[in-house]
């Protein structure tokens, strides 16, 4: 699509006043959910992502067992209300992708082989959305799996980084996204360097994709920090309540 | 510090290498250095790392004792849910009674409370539980309440000292299961009360002085202390 809105300056800023290498604001809150055994929410910019995990239990129907190992059940929905206009309810072609990528991503993080014909439900419930969710889903879904106890290799975490007027940005934001030239979310293990998920939407010439790439590298580590940020204040609040 | 010595870690968080210390429990091993595997608290001891889980599904070990609910009578045994991610098969032979084939409704039905024992689990957590064996038995009428597995020891409290205390301030029966379940029968002010405490120790399970703490909650307007 074409427009002649300029989404970054020669000086390197953009539409809503960041630096090419800025992120947008995010804020993470564990264990917001009653029932579920594991929950996550999370703000990201605009958008406003909540995740409900449920298990390890029984998969069903019997046929999906896998006698080995778990399997791993993510669902990405996106509220009618989550976009301008509204969409219509229910999964699309873009959910069920995002929910399987989602998936395997998670599975190569959780420790499955210690539960044999279980399922790990991850519910990921989009209410806001404004470019980047299936970052934000992914980044919550690390941190509700482990307030939800489940065990881990490492707290996986997504960030995305793009080209926009020739450039290569972190972290696209809505116009960024529809009227720029190449979106790439990554998934890493922070621990490990693993890459979880990776995917493009666009064009970039190999040395444009290694820069955008190392730049979604970095963005995924600070964003990593702001998820052992939330998990420790939740679980070390308690203590100092107590000390009250 | 109230959690001074309770450290809170979480999965990935390194903890140490393997040539001073060992891998235990909710731990493990990536090139010789140990990594926790989910979240909890810190507790090394001699030697090993273990992390006590904060969270999380009840894992059974063969041995535990646990509350059940039975969700199915077949012919020749029980579907019995003990809170773990797979039901629990409870057989005929497992049970103190003589019942002729097909007459397992008679003695246990859908939606009654069990105390039993974890026979076996095996390799794909295929699990078995058995009430023949002293103080196993059909719990008959109470209530049922579930917490997080996780802090069972907390509620029992070292020596029973926890649990002791809270029957002897509310008058109450209580069987606690390992798989996150507590069967408490007596009277409602009595039942509130081992509620109100429960989820106190809940919440505050990673502190100090937690018995202390329940001991001068419950002796409020307590009366007739046996």
């Amino acid at each position: 699509m074409k427009s002649d809105i300029e989404l970054i300056t020669s000086e390197g800023k953009r539409l809503d006043g960041r630096g090419p290498h800025d992120l947008r604001k995010i804020k993470i809150e564990a264990g917001v959910l009653h029932r579920a055994d594991g929950s996550c929410y999370l703000e990201w910019g605009g958008n406003k992502v909540l995740v409900a995990v449920y298990g390890p239990r029984e998969a069903v129907p019997r046929h999906t067992q896998n006698p080995l190992k778990a399997i791993v059940q993510a669902r990405y929905n996106m509220a009618a209300f989550s976009v301008e206009d509204r969409k219509r309810p229910g999964p699309d072609r873009r959910s069920v992708e995002i929910s399987k990528v989602i998936s395997e991503a998670l599975e190569k993080v959780i420790l499955i082989d210690q539960f044999p014909r279980a399922s790990i439900d991850v519910n990921i419930e989009v209410l806001d959305a404004e470019a980047g969710t299936r970052c934000a889903g992914l980044t919550a879904a690390g941190v509700a799996l482990v307030d939800a106890g489940i065990p881990m290799r490492d707290i996986p975490v997504a960030c995305a980084a793009g080209k926009i007027g020739g450039q290569v940005v972190l972290d696209l934001g809505k116009e960024e996204d529809n009227f720029g030239d190449a979106d790439l979310p990554v998934a890493i293990s922070p621990r490990t360097g693993e890459v979880l998920l990776l995917q493009m939407d666009g064009h970039l010439t190999f040395d444009e994709f290694d820069q955008a790439f190392n730049l979604a590298l970095k963005g995924c580590h600070a964003v990593s920090e702001i998820q052992k940020k939330a998990i420790m204040l939740k679980y070390q609040s308690v203590a100092a309540e107590v000390q009250e | 510090m109230a959690n001074e010595g309770r450290q809170v870690v979480i999965p990935g968080q390194i903890l140490g290498e393997t040539p001073d210390l060992r891998p235990g429990r909710g731990t493990f091993v990536e090139n010789k250095k140990i990594y926790a595997e989910r979240l909890g608290v810190l507790n090394i001891q001699d030697k090993f790392v273990h992390i006590i889980p904060l969270k999380g599904r009840y894992d059974p070990i063969v041995g535990d004792f646990v509350i059940g609910v039975v969700e199915e009578a077949s012919t020749s045994n029980w579907m019995v849910d003990i809170n773990a991610p797979y039901p629990a098969l409870l057989h005929v032979h497992e049970v103190p009674w003589e019942i002729e084939f097909a007459d397992t409704e008679k003695y246990l039905n859908t939606g009654d409370t069990i105390l039993a024992k974890v026979l076996s689990v095996d390799e794909s957590k295929k699990l078995q539980i058995t009430l023949n064996d002293r103080n196993l038995f059909k719990l008959k009428g109470g209530h049922l309440i579930e917490f997080e597995p996780s802090v069972y020891r907390r509620i029992m409290g070292k020596k029973y000292s926890m649990i002791e205390n809270i029957q002897k301030y509310t008058r109450c029966r209580i069987k606690v299961g390992k798989n996150g379940r507590i069967w408490i029968d007596g009277d409602a002010e009595g039942i509130e009360k081992v509620l109100a405490a429960i989820s106190m120790i809940e919440r505050e399970a990673i502190t100090f002085g937690l018995t202390d703490r329940i001991e001068e909650f419950l002796k409020k307007d307590a009366k007739d202390v046996r």
